[in-house]
């Protein structure tokens, strides 16, 4: 079971939060400008990658705040997490 | 009005027979709650500050005064508790001093209280709830939302063995349930 | 064994009864149930689970691969229970089940219990490394805690004779634990085993809180509790395990390990009559030595070794002890039950073996470092060829492995490394600093001379000389696994079941891999063991469940005017996790008969529901109605205070995720409804939207489910009813529209009433505190008596609903479903909004994709089943193309049939159409109608 830093409230257990999948991905900014496969690329396809990885997470059972974590997919280690404007470099 | 309904009513006699060896729980039923949403650091914070004579607090903290108090939720998110019957005046209050800048809402029925204390009142916690509440990492003005099980919750300790829990009252007899049996438990230990 | 009266830290002024496969033993308090059966002469402890061969007991920790019990019975039995850590007491009833145990056969009874910890430094195992690092760090300042297996503190320091600072070394673990007692930020648990090692520092115990008690003095408490601690810094120092030596017949009863042996004596008491120690390092000099000084008869040391020297070698000569080197036990004799009676002994060099009359061979093959928590997450091992022994390889954040865990074997080192990793420790978590920290212990170990990397014996016979004595894998079947071409340790593992079953391979996976890399020649560096994965030992689910059990599994959730709907008989439905009024039964009623009665009342009378579970988001800021407006297919900024709009919302994809009502209560003020079991998605969902991509908003939103109680006043005399309710309210069709809000004392409470309908009736739902939730009901309730009024559940509300084409998320939805698939086109509003530009994609633009439809069995008595494919033709073959299915399925009362909503490809361009459902006992010809099958012009809404 993971203890998530929330930048807010601290260190908590994993049942604490939501998973939100990768993060820095916006919702585009006018989307009727996109093709179907622009649009379909943006819907359906995110990085897999091995080693450090940003993902989104929602404190749900505290603050409700979403905010990003750095985790390494291949070692389950959590580099640390940075709030919604923040960059991965942020991260602690 | 027409009477309002005890939301741990069906519960309140195991409640009042789980006490042992100075450990006690205690339905808290209706507490006056508002949320407040306001921008921190803004001038309808400031005024809210004003009003209610308090300093929103920090992170995980309360700040209380003349019976009133402020419970961070959130960055910008603050539950504002007061004696029940209260809830009206505070609502009005607030809305004035936030001037639309923000938000207030009454949730004094959307949470129900109930109240953990005594010597072995943090064992308790201890077997349904993940967060640390020794006395390094969690002490009396503290507060958090966290998680009894599958309940969510809010627990602010009000003093060096005390804790109160506010839930939701669909969720509440879970809570009491889980609590209940962690003294259930903690008493065979403290007789053996 | 016989036993000593003056030897081993039981009572022996005190004994007691218990049975074991029937037979009544004694025993005395503090004994095990292997020692127990050891002392009553059990030598044969049950049989094999392949060959049915005769198995003792073997060592006396968890790592004997023989020696397990199914104990306790009735509600309160257990399988597969380790023998040397299932501690007897009077009355005590155990079953020799080696290999396959008995569940419960009623309902368990037993409490199990769990706890949540933290600390700052956890230190796994109390022999002289971990008390060392326990002792550093809570001296340091840091929260300690530290848990070992057995019920005292010391490791193996108790199964032995050191001397710490020239006094037995069991004064020092006195003394540490009277130190660490006396530090109330030091939580001891014994009687206690780690098992799993998760993430961040997220280690699992089991505590056995009462096992060890007869059922009378358990009193209410636990028989074991799971400890889940979240621990910054984790110390292992978990020990060693003795490995076996492989040779002919060396499962037989009597042939023990080295340690072990040397464990009954010095914590049982326990001696056999003649001994013979068999061993590839020093250690096992020690048993001879320590059981020769217990008066035993030890007849030989026979040691692979050439020459072995050394201190204990030394001090086994003067005792005038027989030492035979270069040489091996080829076999072992046993008596009619299997015991061992003697073994043969025989030069590594060749000659005539030699026949040695014993009850006990003591064996050593050397020591394994035990670090799985090491290796729970992730960590790296690699084999130390001076060691002859596996070692932890690498580090891992706040993972620290120490003594003889770590290939450190002396007590003197241990000690040094174990203070050494406890002020580490303790500095890592803020609490002193190696530098200025106290000094280590002085003392230094004993030379012991190279251990031999020896696993059998050459040319020993291969069919019964066992590699994996818990599996019955023997050199013969590790011979056919490597001659079948397999030649991964994985792959041999799976195909021998070396290391699988519940001892998972303690005694036998380092063997099996040397033998495997010595058959290709390989390094047996770069072939390793296969992987131990969590958990560290077998636990019963049972005690991983706790207490999350009945009423604490999963909340229930109801509403404030539950207890009512239980008074009155209502059966409830499961929604999310609320408990929902599905009926309400008068008489013997069944479900068909009360939902008919219930509809009709809300059709031609007048029916009362709780709405309550439904979700409430309350939408405050000047940016609100624009906020809703870029999340719901509709408008919402155009409405106006007091007026309610229904709305959809879709994912990015799309598809349809949420429904529910609207409401502007002022200018910068809105209530969101979500469906019941949607509320806490649609919120968090919400908050996405409004923190990550549009924080410039002024937006603020909260939940309000639980502040607000709501009772649906629905039919034609819906009006009537208000009326009695709300003297002061006008109800009247002019003044209190369609969609309008009004604040309203209903009943003498304060209340929020709006003109909503989910089913095309006449429906006012009143809004109170939950508090109030009660209150309002039964007053609404008695109100209507005069016209009737029917309370009534969620089956009537799906049917009411469904004869207005109203579609449920989740029901008529499910992922793939698009506004526009439900015939939604005129909700779409000429702007954006989340998933807008899903709905041209190509795919959402095909003529066949599913629709919502109504359907009218031909047989106006026949109702289809929900989920019932459709397909084109009454005469079909198999396969057959499927067009569509039925989501929805009841009889309606309003018009006398059974009729049914489904999702049919192209089906709005179908209607007038016979379509098919092929059921298993009959094809049902349903005719496609309009979804909207009953009251087409909405006539009935306004009353």
């Amino acid at each position: 079971m993971f203890e998530i830093r929330c930048p807010y409230c601290g260190p908590r257990d994993e049942p604490e939060f939501k998973y939100g999948g990768q993060a820095h991905v916006a919702y585009p900014a006018d989307p009727e400008l996109l093709s179907d496969e622009e649009w379909a690329r943006f819907l359906f396809v995110r990085d897999n990658s091995r080693g450090r990885y940003a993902e989104r997470w929602n404190h749900a059972a505290g603050c409700r705040r979403w905010f990003n974590v750095i985790r390494d997919t291949g070692t389950h280690e959590l580099v640390g997490s940075y709030r919604v404007g923040e960059q991965p470099e942020d991260a602690r | 009005m027409a009477d309002r309904a005890e939301p741990l009513a069906a519960l309140q006699g195991r409640i009042n027979d789980a006490a042992f060896g100075g450990t006690t729980l205690m339905t808290v039923p209706f507490v006056a709650q508002v949320g407040l949403r306001v921008e921190p650091g803004s001038a309808a914070a400031g005024r809210v500050e004003t009003a209610l004579g308090l300093e929103l607090p920090e992170v995980n903290r309360m700040s209380e005064s003349g019976g009133r108090r402020a419970i961070w939720l959130a960055p910008d998110e603050w539950l504002v508790v007061a004696a029940d019957g209260e809830e009206r005046s505070l609502v009005a209050l607030l809305e004035e001093a936030i001037a639309g800048e923000g938000s207030v809402v009454d949730l004094s029925a959307n949470r129900t209280g109930l109240e953990l204390a005594g010597p072995d009142a943090r064992t308790v916690l201890a077997t349904c709830c993940s967060l640390d509440f020794h006395p390094r990492a969690f002490g009396p003005g503290q507060c958090a939302q966290t998680l009894i099980h599958k309940a969510g919750v809010l627990v602010e300790q009000r003093g060096d063995d005390r804790y109160l829990l506010l839930v939701r009252p669909s969720f509440a007899a879970y809570v009491a349930e889980w609590l209940l049996d962690g003294m259930l438990g903690l008493k065979a230990d403290a007789a053996a | 064994m016989k036993r000593l009266d003056d030897r081993g830290r039981i009572d022996h002024d005190h004994s007691f009864e218990f049975t074991y496969d029937g037979r009544t033993l004694t025993a005395h308090p503090g004994d095990t149930l292997a020692s127990a059966l050891l002392a009553n002469g059990v030598d044969v402890i049950g049989t094999s689970v392949l060959m049915s061969r005769p198995r003792g007991v073997v060592t006396d920790n968890v790592t004997d691969p023989h020696a397990f019990a199914q104990v306790g019975t009735g509600s309160v039995t257990e399988p597969l229970m380790r023998m040397n850590e299932v501690e007897v007491f009077a009355g005590f009833e155990a079953e020799g089940r080696l290999h396959q145990g008995l569940l419960p056969t009623e309902r368990e009874s037993t409490r199990f219990e769990k706890r949540f910890a933290h600390c700052d430094v956890l230190v796994v195992g109390a022999g002289p490394a971990g008390l060392s690092a326990a002792l550093a760090a809570a001296d340091a300042g840091s929260r300690v805690i530290l848990v070992d297996d057995h019920p005292h503190l010391g490791g193996a320091l108790l199964g032995g004779e050191k001397l710490i600072d020239d006094k037995p070394a069991t004064r020092w673990v006195a003394d540490v634990e009277a130190r660490l007692r006396a530090n109330p930020d030091v939580t001891i648990l014994t009687r206690t085993t780690a098992f799993n090692n998760g993430d961040q520092g997220a280690v699992a115990l089991m505590e056995r809180v009462t096992e060890h008690l007869p059922e009378a003095k358990r009193d209410g408490r636990a028989l074991r509790r799971m400890w889940q601690v979240r621990t910054h810094e984790l110390v292992v120092a978990t020990g060693a395990t003795e490995r076996p030596l492989v040779f002919a017949d060396n499962d037989r009863p009597g042939v023990m390990l080295a340690a072990g042996v040397r464990g009954f004596l010095h914590r049982f008491g326990l001696v056999p009559e003649k001994l013979v120690v068999f061993t590839a390092c020093d250690d096992a000099y020690r048993t001879a030595i320590d059981l020769a000084g217990a008066g035993v008869d030890v007849q030989m040391v026979v040691d692979v070794r050439k020459d072995p020297q050394g201190s204990l070698i030394k001090r086994t000569r003067e005792l005038g002890i027989e030492i035979r080197d270069n040489a091996a036990v080829i076999g072992t004799d046993g008596d009619a039950d299997g015991v061992l009676t003697a073994v043969r002994v025989a030069s590594l060099d060749g000659g005539v073996p030699e026949a040695i009359a014993c009850d006990c061979l003591a064996v050593s093959g050397g020591w394994d470092p035990l670090f799985d928590l090491h290796l729970h997450v992730s960590g790296g091992s690699r084999w130390n060829r001076k060691l002859v022994g596996f070692v932890p390889d690498g580090s891992l954040p706040g993972i620290r492995v120490t003594g003889a865990a770590a290939g450190i074997f002396g007590t003197a080192g241990c000690r040094r490394d174990g203070h050494v990793v406890g002020l580490v420790a303790a500095e890592a978590t803020g609490h002193g600093t190696t530098a200025d920290g106290p000094a280590a212990p002085e003392g230094h170990d004993a030379n012991e001379g190279p251990t031999a990397d020896f696993v059998d014996v050459p040319g020993t016979e291969r069919i019964h000389a066992f590699v994996d004595q818990h599996r019955d894998v023997a050199l013969a079947g590790v011979d056919r696994a490597l001659g079948s071409g397999i030649h991964h340790v994985e792959h041999v593992k799976r195909y021998t079941l070396v290391g699988t079953g519940t001892e998972q391979g303690r005694t036998a996976k380092v063997n099996a891999g040397r033998l495997t890399a010595r058959h290709f020649g390989l390094d047996f560096a770069e072939v390793g063991i296969s992987n131990a994965r969590p958990l560290a030992q077998p636990m019963t689910f049972g005690s991983l469940a706790g207490r999350s059990l009945g009423v604490r599994f999963d909340p229930v959730r109801t509403t404030s005017i539950h207890p009512w709907h239980v008074a009155h008989g209502a059966i409830f439905e499961d929604v999310g996790q609320w408990k929902r009024p599905w009926f309400f039964p008068q008489g013997n009623e069944d479900m068909d008969a009360a939902v008919l009665r219930e509809c009709a009342a809300v059709r031609e009378g007048v029916g009362m529901m709780d709405a309550s579970t439904l979700g409430k988001i309350d939408v405050k800021g000047k940016d609100a109605g624009e906020f809703l407006d870029r999340l719901y297919t509709g408008v919402m900024s155009s409405l106006k205070p007091g007026r309610a709009r229904y709305g959809v919302m879709c994912k990015a994809d799309g598809m349809v995720m949420d429904d529910g009502v609207v409401l502007r209560l002022a200018d910068d003020h809105f209530m969101a409804t979500t469906t019941t079991g949607g509320a806490a998605g649609v919120l968090d969902w919400m908050e996405d939207f409004l923190q990550t991509e549009w924080p410039y908003l002024d937006v603020w939103l909260t939940s309000v489910t639980e502040q607000w109680a709501t009772v649906a006043v629905v039919g034609p005399k819906a009006r009537e009813v208000m009326a009695v309710l709300a003297p002061e309210l006008d109800v009247t069709q002019d003044a209190f529209k369609f969609m309008q809000l009004e604040d309203a004392v209903v009943a003498g409470i304060e209340s929020r009433v709006a003109r909503i309908s989910f089913s095309g009736e006449l429906a006012f739902e009143i809004n109170v505190p939950m508090t109030y939730g009660l209150a309002l009901w039964e007053a609404v309730f008695a109100a209507g008596q005069p016209f009737g009024i029917t309370p009534y559940g969620t089956e009537s509300m799906h049917v009411l609903r469904a004869e207005k084409g109203y579609f449920i998320v989740g029901q008529e939805t499910d992922g793939t479903v698009t506004p526009l698939d439900l015939g939604l086109d005129w909700m779409i509003a000429d702007k954006e909004f989340v998933g807008r530009r899903s709905l041209r994609r190509s795919d959402m633009l095909r003529d066949d994709r599913k629709q919502l439809v109504g359907i009218l069995p031909v047989d106006s008595k026949d109702r289809l089943p929900e989920g019932a494919q459709l397909i084109d033709s009454a005469e079909y073959e198999i396969p057959v193309s499927m067009i569509g299915h039925v989501t929805s399925s009841y009889e309606s009362s309003a018009m006398g049939r059974t009729f049914g909503l489904a999702l049919v490809r192209n089906g709005r361009n179908r209607i007038g159409e016979t379509i098919y459902a092929p059921l298993a006992d009959r094809t049902v010809a349903v005719e496609i109608v309009d979804a909207v099958i009953f009251d087409q012009e909405g006539a009935r809404r306004d009353g």
